[in-house]
């Protein structure tokens, strides 16, 4: 059973105040990677769990003041949109699921996959850091 | 922001590593540390051999993406435990 809109909506709009797109349908999923299939796009799983998400989303809006980042930046909430989840989880291959978690895509091809056991226990900081890391690696087109 | 749960132990929701004294590892998210036993969640096993796999080969495969759970819960007894230690701490490398 999905959590309870109003639980979630101040996690969600941690992220989509700084400008991730929500997705919340497998349609949004499918039009969001339609859309990434040339340049960066990251997509990031959402959760409620206090113990690693907790530390994920304001890692990940760390991360994001970086000169170098993904085009295109999406996120899906775990336990709440199970449909674009599930969808989502489709393009990460064989990667099993894991929440909160992290995507990076190059021209549609899963370049970078940051699962939940590498995100608990870790502060802000130094998921920010790794994230950034990532994006120099694989995000060449700057957009700010 | 989130949900937390202090007093269900300092591993709590942090993905483990449980090594047994036989040949069986677990890898799941502690849920709660007991006196008698372990609680995982999302939980995998691997025996030492299986698939052509040692458990050290196992581990290092799941610190990189993870597992794919075969229980939603399993309770580990304490006697059975070798060791715990987190899988974000295992080395991804192959050796």
């Amino acid at each position: 059973m999905p959590y309870d809109p109003a639980m979630v909506k101040p996690m969600k709009e941690e992220l989509t105040r700084i400008g991730f797109r929500e997705l919340v349908t497998a349609d949004d999923v499918d039009r969001f990677m339609g859309e990434a299939k040339t340049g960066t796009a990251m997509i990031v799983v959402n959760s409620v769990c206090g113990c690693a998400a907790g530390g994920a989303r304001p890692g990940v809006t760390l991360a994001l003041r970086h000169e170098t980042k993904p085009e295109r930046i999406a996120t899906v909430f775990a336990g709440q949109d199970v449909e674009a989840t599930a969808r989502a989880r489709g393009y990460f291959g064989d990667i099993p699921p894991s929440s909160p978690a992290i995507a990076l895509f190059r021209d549609g091809r899963l370049v970078h996959f940051v699962p939940r056991h590498m995100i608990e226990g870790r502060d802000a900081k130094t998921i920010a850091w790794d994230l950034v890391a990532v994006f120099d690696e694989h995000c060449a087109t700057l957009k700010k | 922001m989130g949900t937390f749960h202090a007093d269900s132990g300092p591993l709590h929701g942090i993905t483990v590593v449980v090594d047994t004294h036989g040949a069986r590892v677990y890898i799941g998210r502690c849920h709660e540390e007991r006196p008698e036993e372990v609680v995982l969640l999302d939980a995998d096993a691997h025996e030492d051999g299986a698939d052509g796999c040692t458990n050290a080969e196992y581990t290092r495969r799941a610190a990189r993406f993870g597992v794919w759970k075969r229980w939603d819960r399993v309770a580990v007894p304490r006697a059975e435990i070798a060791s715990i230690r987190r899988l974000g701490d295992v080395s991804q490398a192959p050796r």
